[in-house]
């Protein structure tokens, strides 16, 4: 795609933007939240399915697979998690699920979707080409057209996993305040780690970094692994014909990434939740 | 790429799909789940108790059998020792038929025997009559010496 028109800078712009409805802080990226809206319910509508019609006999090979990734998060609950809680296990099983397929979009070409978009727009919306793209060629134009500015991969967004994040550090908040009551939550703010009263402001500087440094991690770790990630397949992409065995290789890898990254992400929020139930 | 209400969009998608989870799909698949590993823990207790009863089927299959065996050497005994009675009494019953065919016989062969001897007696006397008459046929009186005959064929 590195054509005389179109720089490499604006290239991978390109890519690394979305589509974006509104203005300011207000603007809400709509192929990123859109893909997520998707594949999540993509996760609870296939999974309550399964549910509704679970078989308690011979299962089928979908129940069976559901039924293996459920078991796997469900260990994985029972092995970090020791407090008797019934919401953590389908929480890690959400946040698990849903972060695999945003991170599964990866695997598609990063051409592929902007093009599909992009022609959608010339067919519906050909007015919304913007004027510099007036005398460029068919494909140049296609990608021009804002729609296919949509973005496909919504965990190189920080916007959703840092509101993923945002999930977790309420809920850390919650289970703090449910396990240990307003008063043992302030109090092992104020009292950890130095157990005296005139250290009380250092440990609250000290404690509320360790409270917020938690889901700022969270989601920019998997941002930030999943970011690159996508620059180097949009990199890879800028070869030429040479791009087939590099991104080949990249992509095998990044099955790998995607699962670790969504594993992750589940393991941390369940650590996270277990040390916010816990008494010290 | 700015911080915007992204963000806020996908905590409240986020808060959606962990509330759809916890009451829509988690619990009907881990009570499938909890239901089929009670299911399969029945059936491999089943399993070993079907095991025992086997063996203890087995054990009386053998049982029995022995006990068979031990009738069917009892019985063949029985019918050997029968067989050899019956021999016997065939045999001795036999012999006492035998004996006393053979009694039966020499008894008529003995009255017999003492029948055609006193025909015999009696022709030789009437033969010796007959004689004497041709004989004495002149003197002597029929009537008048009949003792002596009689005494005669009593000689005989």
């Amino acid at each position: 795609m590195a054509d005389s028109n179109i720089s490499v800078q604006s290239y991978i712009n390109h890519h690394l933007n979305d589509l974006t409805i509104g203005e300011g802080f207000w603007a809400v990226n709509l192929g990123g939240l859109g893909w997520s809206l998707i594949l999540g319910s993509l996760f609870i509508i296939s999974f309550a399915w399964v549910g509704r019609r679970a078989t308690t006999g011979v299962p089928g090979k979908f129940q069976c697979l559901v039924e293996m990734i459920i078991e796997f998060v469900d260990t994985s609950v029972k092995e970090a998690f020791h407090v008797k809680d019934k919401l953590i296990a389908p929480i890690a099983l959400t946040i698990f699920m849903w972060i695999f397929l945003m991170n599964l979009m990866k695997l598609v070409p990063v051409d592929w979707f902007p093009m599909v978009t992009g022609l959608a727009g010339m067919a519906f919306n050909s007015g919304a080409i913007p004027e510099y793209a007036a005398d460029y060629g068919f494909i140049e134009r296609v990608m021009a057209h804002p729609w296919s500015y949509l973005s496909i991969a919504p965990t190189t967004d920080l916007n959703i996993t840092m509101g993923m994040s945002l999930g977790v550090f309420i809920l850390i908040l919650g289970y703090s305040i449910y396990y240990k009551g307003l008063g043992g939550f302030a109090k092992e703010l104020s009292f950890t780690p130095f157990n005296h009263w005139a250290l009380v402001p250092f440990n609250l500087v000290l404690e509320l970094v360790t409270l917020l440094a938690k889901p700022l991690s969270l989601g920019l770790r998997l941002f930030g692994n999943l970011y690159a990630g996508e620059v180097i397949f949009i990199l890879i992409a800028l070869v030429g014909i040479a791009q087939l065995p590099l991104h080949f290789a990249w992509a095998a890898f990044h099955i790998l990434v995607i699962l670790l990254q969504a594993f992750i992400f589940m393991m941390l929020t369940i650590v996270y939740l277990s040390m916010a139930a816990e008494k010290h | 790429m700015d911080i915007n209400a992204t963000l806020i969009g996908q905590s409240i998608a986020m808060a959606v799909f962990v509330w759809f989870t916890l009451k829509f799909v988690w619990p009907p698949i881990n009570a499938a789940i909890e239901e089929r590993q009670k299911k399969i823990a029945e059936g491999l207790a089943h399993t070993d108790r079907a095991e025992k009863d086997l063996h203890i089927a087995q054990d009386k299959a053998k049982d029995f059998l022995r006990e068979a065996k031990e009738q069917a050497a009892g019985i063949i005994e029985q019918a050997r020792k029968r067989e050899a009675k019956m021999i016997d009494e065939a045999t001795t019953k036999a012999n006492e038929e035998r004996d006393h065919i053979l009694t039966q016989g020499r008894a008529e062969v003995e009255a017999e025997r003492s029948r055609l001897r006193e025909d015999l007696r009696k022709q030789v006397a009437a033969l010796a009559v007959a004689g004497a008459e041709r004989i004495l046929q002149r003197e002597i009186d029929d009537a008048a010496h009949s003792d002596i005959l009689e005494k005669l064929v009593q000689e005989l």
